[in-house]
Parts: C-alpha cells; structure tokens; sequence
C-alpha cells in the first residue's frame, strides 16, 4: 500500500489540485456524454412517435 | 454469415442495441481494474512525484481522440466511395465522443503542464495540433449539423473528415519532427519499455476502458441517428410505433 492514509490520498503529493482537477472534469464529461445520450434517444423517439401520430389521422 | 448484410441501416439498428450494453460493462471494468492499478498499485515517479498519475487518463484520452478521427475518415471515404449511408451514420455518431475525448486530453495536459513546466498551455507543435484536432471535430459537428438537407451534410462532414486526418500523424509525430516542449512517445513498439510495469499496464487497461466506452456511446448514438434518417422506411415505422408507445 502506497498511502499511509486518505489525506495523504487526497492530497497527491501536494498535487491533488491538478490531479484531482483532471480526474474530475473527465468523470463529469464522461457521466454528462451518457445522460446526454439516453436523453437524445428518449426525446427524439417522442418526437418521431408523435410526427407518426399526426401522419396517421 | 455474410457481414455485408450488416452494412443495412434495418439490420445493424438490432444488433448495435444488442452490443452496446456488452461494451458499457466491458468499460466499467476495465476502468475499475485500470484505476484501481493507477491510484493503488502504480509506484510515486522518481522525478514528478505524484502528478505524474494523471498520464493515465491523459494518454488514453490522446490516444482515443486520434484513434476516433482516424475511423471518422475511414468511414467517410466508405460512405463517398461506395454512398453507404450507414458509413455517413457512423461517422456523424464518433463526432462528439471523439471530441470529448480530445477536450480530456487537453484539458488534462493544461494541468499536468502547469505544475511540470510551470504553464497551463505552450504553443508547441503537439499542443497546437492537438487543439487543432479539436476545431476539426468541433468544425465538423457544427458544419453536419447546420445543413439542412442531410445527403449534403453528410458529404460536406465526410470532406472535412478526410482532409483533417492530415492533422493526426502530425500530432503522433510533431514531437519527433519538432522540438516540443511535449516528451515524446510514451510507448514505443521498437524500444524496451521505459515505465514501471504496473504503470504501462494501467494505462493500457484504460486505453481498453476508451476503447470500450467509445464502441458503447457510438453505437447507442447510432441508433438514434438511424432511426431518425430511416423514418419513412416500414421497419423504422413500426419501431417508432412499438418503442414511442411504452414511453
């Protein structure tokens, strides 16, 4: 085990800004891209479903 | 089997959705595994200290965001070469994933610069090509999305896509040809590896996580692009008519 406990985890040497900063941007860009997905898909079936509706009378 | 059969927008929407899922869980793994290695088994650099873990993200980032441009091309040239839509499709739904991952890959690179070279951002030939690849991928996504009718959008993204592929192996080489503040190649194919074994193994097991990311967010976007562009086809109708119906 390289860290003798959570702090010293946290703090990366002294780096946890920069190291934290680049790990934590990414996981919410990543998180955001895959909510933005399952959104797209959700509205855009809504939006074709009821363009077939409007289509069908 | 014959995978042409595959290259039909009608029979590749089921099987993206039945392979997407697959891929989700094959890159949560990997990025478990891979950052388990990275923060708990990966030694402190002799010289950088602890800073130095953010490679892990930032070359796989780098590595993903040229990989995908590169596809981008491929299936541009597919799709002039033989007017496959599907080949239009795939590329449009790389875009913003490719773009996400090169946005990483600078944004990690301004904060590992600052604290290594004491700059957030220098105008090297990697970081200036590296942010050029960025406008490619925001020019293209702007320019497919901006045009109203989508044959010619298609075609006007398949022509940025393959004149911008220039710009990659000027990335991948523009710390060899030019004298970078950048270092160079973190991994070699001809050279005895230069990292501790747990770190290159990190990496690579989160390479394989944006590999697997990619496959996963690229196939699901493809299924709504494909369903918008074949809505006039009879399967897309009833696909519509089934799915929109239990929304």
């Amino acid at each position: 085990m390289i860290w003798n406990s959570w702090a010293n985890f946290f703090a990366m040497g002294g780096r946890g800004f920069y190291v934290w900063g680049s790990y934590g941007v990414s996981a919410v860009l990543i998180v955001a891209e895959v909510w933005l997905l399952a959104r797209r898909r959700k509205t855009s079936l809504q939006r074709l479903y009821r363009l077939q509706q409007l289509e069908k009378d | 089997m014959n995978i042409f059969r595959y290259s039909s927008p009608q029979t590749f929407y089921p099987l993206a959705g039945r392979m997407a899922p697959w891929f989700g869980v094959a890159a949560a793994l990997c990025a478990l595994a891979g950052l388990y290695l990275a923060f708990f088994a990966a030694p402190t650099d002799a010289v950088q200290g602890e800073v130095y873990r953010i490679i892990f993200i930032h070359v796989p980032a780098a590595w993903m965001s040229m990989f995908i441009y590169v596809v981008m091309a491929f299936w541009s040239a597919i799709g002039l070469g033989l007017g496959t839509r599907l080949s239009f499709y795939m590329t449009q739904a790389l875009a913003p994933t490719g773009a996400l991952f090169c946005f990483i890959a600078l944004w990690t690179g301004a904060l590992w610069g600052r604290p290594t070279w004491g700059a957030y951002w220098v105008w090297d030939a990697r970081l200036t090509s590296q942010l050029l690849l960025q406008f490619l991928y925001f020019g293209f996504i702007g320019l497919t999305r901006s045009i109203e009718d989508p044959r010619r959008a298609d075609r006007a993204g398949a022509i940025i896509a393959l004149v911008g592929v220039v710009n990659v192996p000027i990335i991948y080489f523009s710390v060899k040809w030019w004298n970078t503040l950048h270092q160079g190649a973190s991994v070699s194919m001809t050279k005895a590896p230069s990292m501790a074994t747990t770190m290159l193994l990190g990496m690579l097991i989160l390479a394989f996580a944006a590999w697997f990311y990619s496959l996963a967010v690229t196939l699901s976007r493809v299924r709504s692009i494909i369903l918008e562009r074949e809505r006039h086809t009879d399967w897309a109708q009833s696909e519509i008519a089934e799915k929109g119906a239990a929304l």
